[in-house]
């Protein structure tokens, strides 16, 4: 309990967390961000990112983090690794809740993202590890040589399909409609490469095999027709759950659980903003993600000089 | 920084140091390029500290031991296996925090 109030607490340390954290350092408000278990967030996952503005050739997704991180650490942005296990935001100070102590902090800035959403079938769990994956670019290592099945149909499915074929001898992209949500860019690097089929408008209904994955059952929803198909791997990219669980009945959120914002990126708390994908499901960019940490660094900024403290 | 008291574990010998032993073993499959497995090591660190003379910890790369990496059928990293008796009994894939590493411990205590 040694700490004194800090003027800003950020929770997150993905662009949006980390950027928020710049900002609030540079503005000298001496910002404490607490990283989480995934810290650098989504990006962490990636490979290499071409479209953050600024890298011409590209960089990877975990050299960004690194260098935003070191960026805030510059202006005296303070971290702290681990989870935060509770946020009580019904008195002033808020109250930050860790494995070791409480912070007490006057602006809060909630940056905690999202995480992979799995099909929630009871086969994927006891499969996960053993065929069944939510990153490419950690487990596709594992897959060399062997048929594989990517569900999904957005940026991010056609982006591991296409990354997992320098390992596997083919992908099968599983999407539920008829066209794919990605962008056409991905698209097309998607349709020119020779190791790629879809099976369309098929939904997953169960992940066959005993120890490791064997095959995925799917059913077409056109035709209600079902089959097989022997993989020996499955990775989900079905999109993301924001990871608001700490702040259910303390925050307005919408039907998904994202937080609402208005006002840029005010919260139904005053004194509490959210950035990045936590309040994001529309646009989920590393450059959106950025810009709306500053947004709420700025934000925040202004409603610590309102409150005169 | 690994701890002293993590074994480094090979397809050589992993039946003696995990399949023979008397104590309870925790087991981490890794590899170097995996993220998240780097995240997990302070916890794995943390463990082997915290239950020093009552489990055994050690660490399996993937990369240098397909042996046991196929036997257990590991296709996703990282993994944590408690094994007791040269049995599975509990497992933990991705990346998680000491709290559920020692809860999943205790339970098999």
């Amino acid at each position: 309990m040694a700490d004194a109030i800090r003027s800003v607490t950020i929770v997150g340390s993905g662009p949006a967390g980390l950027t928020a954290a710049l900002y609030t350092a540079r503005a000298n408000l001496k910002p404490l961000l607490f990283e989480g278990l995934e810290a650098g967030g989504q990006l962490m996952l990636t490979t290499a990112v071409d479209n953050f503005p600024g890298f011409q050739d590209g960089i990877m997704g975990p050299d960004l983090m690194a260098a935003m991180r070191a960026q805030a650490e510059r202006f005296g942005a303070e971290f702290r690794g681990g989870n935060v296990t509770g946020i009580t935001l019904g008195d002033r100070p808020f109250r930050v809740a860790t494995g070791d102590g409480d912070v007490e902090t006057r602006a809060l800035i909630i940056a905690t993202g999202a995480s992979a959403r799995l099909l929630g079938l009871p086969s994927e769990r006891t499969l996960l590890g053993h065929g069944v994956s939510t990153c490419a670019t950690c487990d596709g290592f594992f897959f060399r040589g062997k048929p594989i099945a990517v569900v999904g149909g957005g940026d991010s499915a056609i982006e591991e399909a296409t990354f997992l074929t320098r390992f596997a001898s083919h992908v099968t992209i599983i999407h539920r409609r008829d066209s794919l949500r990605a962008s056409k860019i991905m698209q097309d690097k998607a349709r020119a490469n020779h190791k790629i089929s879809f099976e369309w408008n098929a939904e997953v209904t169960d992940i066959l095999g005993a120890g490791g994955v064997e095959a995925v059952r799917v059913r077409h929803v056109d035709t209600g027709m079902e089959k097989t198909i022997p993989v020996e791997g499955v990775f989900v990219a079905i999109g993301h759950t924001p990871n608001t669980d700490l702040f259910k009945g303390q925050l307005d959120m919408d039907a998904a659980g994202y937080l609402v914002t208005h006002a840029g990126t005010r919260t139904s708390v005053a004194g509490v903003f959210a950035c990045g994908d936590v309040q994001d499901h529309i646009y989920r960019q590393a450059i959106t993600a950025a810009g709306s940490g500053c947004m709420a660094a700025m934000d925040a900024e202004r409603y610590l000089e309102e409150s005169g403290i | 920084m690994a701890s002293d008291k993590i074994v480094t574990l090979t397809d050589g010998n992993f039946d003696s140091d995990v399949i023979s032993n008397a104590q309870p073993v925790l087991v981490d499959f890794w590899a170097e390029w995996c993220g998240p497995c780097r995240a997990l090591a302070p916890a794995i660190d943390a463990m082997a500290t915290d239950y020093a003379g009552k489990v055994s910890v050690g660490k399996l790369n993937v990369d240098e031991n397909p042996e046991i990496t196929m036997r257990y059928m590991v296709r996703g990293i990282p993994t944590v296996m408690l094994f007791k008796g040269g049995k599975v009994v509990d497992q933990m894939v991705g990346l998680v925090d000491k709290g559920s590493l020692k809860q999943m411990v205790d339970r098999h205590m």
